[in-house]
This record gives C-alpha cells, structure tokens and sequence, in this order.
C-alpha cells in the first residue's frame, strides 16, 4: 500500500473496551488519500466504535492511531438531535465550521437537498436527514471522511446515486474514506480495500480476495461470495430527490 | 421619581440581562436549569464566607460557585450515583452549610431577604462595574468557545470527532455559569438566578426558528423583564428579584399566545 506519506490514519493493534467486556480488539488499517477502505461484518462486529477509535472520540483504548490530518468529515450512525434547538439545515452545515454560501449550496445541490436549506432539521425524513449529513461532512472539504453507513434509509436509486457521488469525491479531493456499509455490491464495486470485522479483524485485502476467503464465507454465506466476483454496474441517468431525471 | 438607587440597579439589570440571554439558551439547550439551581444554592455559601471574611461578594461567590462545579464534575467521574442525585446533594448540602454559618455569624446584620430575592437597594457603584467588567469577560469568553460550546450541544461525537475539543469548552462553560450567578446574585437573588437564565431563553425558543434569533430574542425578553420588574418593583414595593422573574414569565405567556397563533394559521 502507497508511500507513507499519503497516510491519513492509521490504527496498529487498536482495541475498545466497556465494562470489562472487548468491543473490538487487535484492529490494524490504515486509510490513505483518495483510497477507500470499507469494514464489513455483521451487527455488534464493532464497525463503528472502530471508526470511532479512529476518530479518536474513544480515547481511552488499547494499542495505538496516529491521526495526519485535522480536517475530518464524519457521518454518524446514529445521531440524535436534541429538539430543544431551533436547528436549521443552513446552521447545520456550518456547525464545525464557517463555510462561505457557495460551499454550503454545492455540498447541498451533490446530495440533492438544496431545496431544504431554510427547513428545520426536525422536519426532515430519515433519508432527507441523511443527505443532509453527508452533504455537511463534505462541504467542508476533509482530508479524511468518515461515513458510518451514510445512505442509510435513502431511497434506493438515491442510495445507488450517493455512492457514486461519494466515489467522485474521493477521486476529486482525493480524500482518504473509511466507509462502513452492509450493501455488498457497493462495497464491492467502489472499494479498494475491505476489511472484514468480527469482534477482531477476520480477514481483510482486495474485495476479489476478501470474497475468495473462507472466513468472510464462513460470515456472510457462499452467496454473497458469488455477488462480488460478479458485480459490476453502470448508470447513464440519476434521479434527483425531486423525482427529475438527469442524464450522466 | 426615579432615585439614584433605581438609576444603578437599571443599569446593573441591564448588563445581567444581556449576559443571561445566551447563557439562558445554552441552559435550556444543554439542559442544565437543575445545574444552575445547585450553583446558586451554593452561592448562600460564598455569601456568607464573604461577610464573615470581609471579601467581595462577587468574587466570593464565584469562587465557592466554581468549587462547587468542579466538585460536581469529580463526583461524577467516581461515583455511580445519578446526575440529578449528585445534584441534589451539592445543592442542598452547600445551603445547609451555608445556612449554618450565617448562624454562627449572629454578630453581622444579614438580610436574609435580601439575599434570597434580590434587592435593588443594594446595588453600589462597585456592583455595576463588576456586572458590566464581569459581563463583558463573560461574553467574551462565550464568543471564543461558541463554536466548539454548539458544536457539541447539538451533537458530542460530530465536535469531537472533528477536532473542535468539546470537553474544554464545557468546562470553561461551567466557569461562566458560576460567574453570571456571581455577578446578578445581588440583583436576581440566589433563589431566582436560575429563573433570569431560563424564562427569557424559554420564551425566545417558542418564537424563534435558528440559535441566532433565539440568542437575540433572549437578551430583548431579559431586557424588557427586567425594566419591566424593576419599574413594578419600585411601584408596588415588591422585591427585585420577584418582579423581574414575574415579569419574564409574563413575556413568556405572550410567546405562547404567538404560537397558538402561528398554528391555527398552518391548519
């Protein structure tokens, strides 16, 4: 993998741990610029607190992350917006950081909401909100994005649309991505490389490697082996979030 | 009509109201009004130290204050006991020690009213320039860790995971809280402090659709609340504090009114 300094984050045997019971242990990965890396594995696998640990809001953890860069987009799993604020979408964007009117409205037009820029947050839909969320982690034009399952509850073809769009971004600002995803095929066709979480790290590599190995079989069963080695897809329309239709 | 006394504790309410508007919101958002009531019950506590020992009541307060926070955040790390029951302890603990110190001091005249509700009459030329000196630190301080203060008020894990150091912005918060009740102990009263801090940020909530306009609303509600209080106070005899905190609470019950408005006109 690459020259040293493209490294953005990198973890070496990291581990978390709450009452005394492991999270996730003995994880190493690192994420370089306009490199995608995505964690697989099933519910309670530890996906998110190892993005988390890469992020370093677990700090108290065992083994080590060297972080590179200060400039960090992230998209939460879960995220609980306390009601008791009168939160616009315009606010939102800017919460980390000042953004001038351009960079906001080119972060919301990518993700398609830009018609939601004056509505409260809490009128939004699941998937509208989530929109939203990626738009504001790559308006500020990180070195590093975090998304901890970016689309989910997004309609599909929105969901097929973002995942592109997320590609593109990497390419463009050549920012280092750690996703994490349950769709398979996206994984599959966008992903440099995988790694594969139960508790630890089970196996990890190309996606045509992770797909050919025993353990990620043994995980997600011989199907999901077999969509990888397949999967490839091609779009020459998006849908916006309106129900429009534009041509790529 | 309008006395010397009344000219300064205008003046004084008007620096209180201006700093309690933002700081109110950030109460209200982060959900600290029983944060606020144990910081001002202990407060009884600075008073007293600060009579028996002859020390600035201000500065007095805002020590206890600000030993009373970091105590609470220490507890919280080491025990297992809730938030509000910690809470409550300090809170009631910090009076009752303070209550029985104002016994022991049997020498020294005390208003306890005074002290409990506000007292216009008490406010000196040095007051105005700890409120308005104070104040302007307050506010300052508050500019320079609004970002990161927000940031983790709408959501921890997104400011901590984009470097902006959540944990020091609330800790120099709590500073500022134990400050403001330092500062408008002598106008509001220890027993009203909290309400300056959260009624006008209640009322500006119900009217107010981003965090900008609800900070302005704020400091106009704790604005109009205290003129109108202090001029009430002088008309009817009545404490300070009381009239002020009546009076915001009659600001909010107009806020209402505008949301019962803005629904009808939506259906």
């Amino acid at each position: 993998m690459g020259s040293d300094q493209n490294i953005l984050v990198k973890l070496n045997k990291a581990g978390f741990s709450l009452n005394n019971k492991w999270l996730v242990k003995g994880v190493s990965l690192q994420v370089e610029k306009g490199k995608i890396v995505t964690l697989i594995g099933p519910n309670g696998s530890g996906k998110s607190t190892t993005a988390k640990i890469a992020l370093g809001i677990y700090k108290k953890i065992d083994g080590s992350v060297e972080k590179y860069t200060n400039k960090v987009g992230y998209v939460p799993q879960k995220i609980s917006i306390d009601w008791t604020l009168p939160l616009r979408v315009n606010d939102f964007m800017v919460l980390t950081e000042s953004l001038d009117k351009e960079s906001i409205d080119e972060a919301l037009s990518l993700t398609g909401v830009i018609h939601l820029k004056d509505k409260n947050l809490g009128d939004l839909s699941g998937g509208e909100f989530q929109r939203v969320l990626l738009a504001r982690a790559i308006s500020k034009k990180p070195e590093l994005l975090v998304l901890d399952e970016p689309v989910q509850g997004v309609d599909f073809t929105g969901e097929i649309a973002l995942y592109e769009l997320i590609k593109k971004i990497s390419d463009e600002l050549n920012c280092g991505i750690l996703l994490i995803s349950h769709d398979l095929h996206t994984v599959m066709s966008a992903t440099d490389h995988v790694v594969c979480l139960n508790g630890h790290v089970c196996c990890s590599g190309s996606p045509m490697d992770v797909a050919k190995n025993n353990e990620y079989k043994a995980l997600f069963g011989e199907q999901a082996s077999q969509i990888l080695s397949r999967y490839e897809h091609r779009h020459d329309h998006v849908h916006t979030s309106e129900g429009e239709i534009k041509k790529n | 009509m309008l006395d010397d006394f009344f000219i300064r504790a205008l003046i004084a309410g008007i620096g209180v109201a201006i700093v309690t508007g933002p700081l109110g919101c950030f109460v209200v958002w982060r959900r600290l009004s029983y944060f606020g009531d144990t910081l001002a019950h202990s407060a009884l506590l600075g008073v007293t130290l600060a009579y028996s020992m002859e020390f600035n009541i201000a500065f007095s307060v805002f020590i206890i204050s600000s030993l009373i926070a970091l105590t609470l955040i220490q507890l919280q790390k080491r025990t297992n006991l809730p938030g509000d029951a910690l809470l409550g302890l300090l809170a009631h603990s910090s009076l009752a020690v303070g209550l029985v110190v104002i016994g022991f001091l049997s020498f020294i005249r005390f208003d306890i009213m005074g002290l409990l509700f506000g007292d216009i009459l008490a406010v000196t030329v040095d007051d105005l320039l700890i409120i308005w000196v104070g104040g302007a630190l307050i506010l300052l301080v508050l500019k320079l860790i609004w970002k990161p203060l927000f940031a983790s008020t709408v959501n921890y894990e997104l400011a901590e995971a984009e470097g902006l150091n959540p944990d020091r912005a609330k800790a120099i918060f709590t500073i500022l809280m134990a400050a403001i009740i330092a500062i408008s102990i002598k106008m509001v009263g220890l027993l009203l402090i909290t309400g300056m801090l959260i009624i006008p940020a209640a009322m500006a909530r119900n009217i107010s659709s981003s965090p900008q306009k609800m900070v302005i609303y704020s400091i106009i509600g704790g604005l109009l609340s205290v003129i109108l209080g202090l001029f009430s106070s002088l008309e009817f005899n009545t404490a300070s504090g009381p009239s002020i905190i009546a009076a915001s609470l009659f600001l909010f019950i107009l806020s209402l009114l505008n949301i019962k408005q803005s629904i009808k006109l939506k259906n």
